[in-house]
C-alpha cells in the first residue's frame, strides 16, 4: 500500500487530468457529437426507409385486395345480368307463346262462328229451297195426280216422310 | 495425424513439469561464470556510483522489470548495459523549485549525472526513478528504516515518458475520430478511412454499455466521457503491449485520475433519488437505515477506488508476468526452456490483448453503471427488482 502511494505522482496526475479532460472536450466537439449525430441520422434514415417500404407493401396489398373486390363485384354483376337476360328471354317466350295460343283460340272461335253463320245461312237457303221445291212438287202433284187419289195420298205421305229426315 | 489431442497435451504438460529439473541440473557451470562477471562489474562500476548496480542476470531482469513499470524522465527504447549505450531521446524536465526549472533530461545522463539548473542540483534516484534535490556531488541520503531518500523532492511537472505517450495517444485518438467524424459528412453518412474500424466499437459503447446501464433518457450526456475513456484506456493498453516499453495504464497515477473523473461525474450529476438511497435507504426499517448510511457512503468511495485498483493491477500484473516469462528465456539458456517460455510469452501476449480490451470494457461499463445508478429514477426501481 505504501509503495502504491509512493508511486502516485502529482505531476503525472496533473498532466493526465489536463490532457484527458482536454481530450474529452475536443473529442466531444470534433468527434463524438458529429459521429453520434451522423450515426443517429443514418439509423433514423434506415428506420424510416424500412417503415416506408412496409407502408408501400401494405398499400400494394390493399390495392390488390381492392382490385380483387372490384373484380368479384364485376363478376357478380355480370352473373346477375346474365340471369336477368335469361329470365327475360324465358318470360318473352312464354308471353309470346300465350299470345299465340290466345290468337289461335280467337281465330278458331271466329272460324267457328263463321262456320255457324254459314251453316245457318245454308240452312235457311236450304229451307227456302225445300219449301219452294215442296211447293213445286205440290204443284206438279196437284196438276198430275189429282185423279189418282189414293196413290196421290201415298205419294204425299212418302214425300213428307222424306222431308222430315232433313 | 493419428495421435489424438489428449496424449499430446499430456506429453506437453509432462515436458513443462520436467523443465525445472532439467534447468536446475544444467547451469551450475554458467552461474559461476556469471558470478565472476558480476565481481568484475562490481569492481568497475561500484566506485563510480553511489549505489550498487545490479549485475547478475536475474537481478538485472528484476531491475529492468522494476524500471519498466515505473515512469521515466527520458524515453529509452533499448539500452546496452555493458557499454552504457542507451537508444532513445530525452524529454523536458519541468520542476517547481525556486521558480520554474526547465531543462532537458539529457542532463541527467540516464540517471548517472547530477543535473544543474540555475544553481540547483538534482539527481534521479535509481530506486523509484524520481528526481531529488541534492548537493553538487549528488549525494542522496536514505532513511535508515524505510530506505526512502530523505532529500527534498521538488514538485515535478516534467513531461515524463508517460505524459509523452499520453500526449501522442491523445493526438492519435483525436486524429482518428476527427477523421471518422468528417468522413460521415463527406461520404453521405457512411464511414470511410481508418476510423471506420472503430465505428462498431463506438456503436458498441453506445448500444451495449451506455444505453442498457444508464437508460435511454440520460445516456447522451455521458457518451463523450464513456467513449473517450474507452478508447483512451484501450489504446494505452494496446500501446503497452508493443515492445516500446510503455506502461501507462499500469500506473496508479493514471488510473487514479481516470477513477477520480468517474467519481466526480457520478456524484456531481447524481439526482435526489441517488442520495436518498445512500443516506436514507427507502424500503428498509428505520434502524437499518442508520446502519446502512455509512456503508453506502463508504461504497461511494470504494466504487471508484476499485476501478482504479482493477485497471492498475490488471495491466501492471500483466506487464510483470509477461516480462518475467520473457526474462526466463534468458535465464534458462537452453533451447527447450527458452523456446517453451517463448511459447508461453506468446500465448500470454494474446491473453494480454484480450485483457487490454476487457479492462477497457470493464472500466467503461462500470463507469456507465455508476452513472446509471446516479441517474436512476424512482419508477425505474420496480423494473429492476
Amino acid at each position: 500500500m505504501e509503495k502504491l502511494i509512493n508511486q502516485f505522482e502529482l505531476g503525472l496526475f496533473f498532466w493526465q487530468m489536463l490532457i484527458f479532460v482536454g481530450l474529452i472536450l475536443l473529442l466531444k466537439k470534433f468527434a463524438w457529437k458529429p459521429i453520434l449525430d451522423a450515426v443517429n441520422t443514418r439509423e433514423e434514415g434506415i428506420r424510416s426507409a424500412l417503415l416506408s417500404a412496409e407502408n408501400a407493401r401494405n398499400e400494394m396489398q390493399n390495392l390488390k385486395s381492392d382490385n380483387e373486390k372490384l373484380l368479384a363485384e364485376a363478376r357478380a354483376e355480370r352473373d346477375l345480368m346474365l340471369k336477368e337476360a335469361r329470365e327475360m328471354k324465358e318470360k318473352m317466350v312464354a308471353d309470346s307463346k300465350a299470345e299465340a295460343q290466345a290468337e289461335g283460340a280467337r281465330m278458331i272461335e271466329q272460324a267457328k262462328t263463321a262456320i255457324q253463320s254459314e251453316k245457318n245461312a245454308a240452312m235457311a237457303e236450304l229451307k227456302s229451297q225445300v219449301s219452294s221445291l215442296s211447293l213445286e212438287i205440290a204443284e206438279k202433284l196437284l196438276k198430275d195426280e189429282l185423279s189418282n187419289k189414293d196413290s196421290q195420298m201415298k205419294l204425299v205421305e212418302k214425300m213428307l216422310g222424306d222431308a222430315k229426315l232433313n | 495425424m493419428v495421435i489424438s489431442n489428449k496424449p499430446l497435451r499430456f506429453i506437453l504438460a509432462a515436458f513443462v513439469m520436467c523443465l525445472p529439473l532439467l534447468n536446475f541440473a544444467n547451469p551450475t557451470a554458467d552461474s559461476t561464470v556469471v558470478a565472476t562477471e558480476t565481481a568484475q562489474h562490481e569492481a568497475a562500476a561500484g566506485h563510480k556510483e553511489g549505489h550498487a548496480e545490479p549485475t547478475d542476470l536475474k537481478s538485472q531482469i528484476n531491475a529492468f522489470k522494476k524500471h519498466h513499470v515505473l515512469d521515466a524522465h527520458d524515453f529509452t527504447l533499448f539500452s546496452d548495459n555493458s557499454t552504457g549505450y542507451h537508444f532513445g531521446f530525452p524529454l523536458p524536465v519541468i520542476l517547481l523549485d525556486n521558480g520554474l526549472q526547465v531543462f532537458s533530461s539529457s542532463k541527467f545522463n540516464h540517471g548517472e549525472s547530477v543535473a544543474e539548473s540555475n544553481g540547483n542540483y538534482y539527481k534521479i534516484n535509481h530506486h523509484d526513478g524520481k528526481i531529488y534535490k541534492t548537493d553538487a556531488a549528488g549525494t542522496i541520503t536514505e532513511d535508515e528504516k524505510t530506505g526512502h531518500p530523505t532529500n527534498v523532492r521538488p514538485i515535478d511537472f516534467s513531461i515524463t515518458k508517460n505524459v509523452f505517450v499520453i500526449l501522442i495517444v491523445a493526438f492519435l485518438i483525436f486524429l482518428l475520430f476527427k477523421g471518422l467524424a468528417s468522413s460521415y459528412q463527406k461520404n453521405g453518412s457512411i464511414a470511410k478511412g481508418p476510423g471506420r474500424i472503430f465505428e462498431p466499437l463506438v456503436l458498441y459503447v453506445r448500444d451495449e454499455i451506455a444505453i442498457p446501464n444508464i437508460g435511454e433518457k440520460h445516456y447522451k450526456k455521458y457518451m463523450s466521457y464513456l467513449l473517450t475513456i474507452f478508447f483512451f484506456v484501450l489504446f494505452l493498453n494496446i500501446v503497452g503491449l508493443t515492445p516500446l516499453g510503455i506502461n501507462v495504464t499500469g500506473n496508479i497515477t493514471i488510473t487514479a485520475a481516470l477513477a477520480m473523473l468517474t467519481f466526480l461525474i457520478t456524484n456531481l450529476s447524481a439526482n435526489k433519488n441517488y442520495w436518498g438511497h445512500i443516506f436514507w435507504m427507502p424500503g428498509v426499517p428505520k434502524p437499518m437505515r442508520v446502519i446502512l448510511a455509512p456503508i453506502e457512503l463508504l461504497g461511494v468511495f470504494i466504487k471508484p477506488f476499485s476501478l482504479m485498483i482493477r485497471l492498475f493491477a490488471n495491466i501492471f500484473a500483466g506487464h510483470i508476468v509477461l516480462m518475467s516469462i520473457i526474462g526466463l528465456m534468458f535465464i534458462f539458456k537452453s533451447w527447450i526452456g527458452s523456446s517453451l517460455s517463448f511459447g508461453l510469452a506468446f500465448v500470454l501476449s494474446l491473453l494480454e490483448i484480450l485483457v487490454a480490451f476487457l479492462q477497457a470494457y470493464i472500466f467503461t461499463m462500470l463507469s456507465a453503471l455508476y452513472f446509471g445508478a446516479a441517474n436512476e429514477e424512482h419508477h425505474h426501481e420496480e423494473a429492476h427488482h
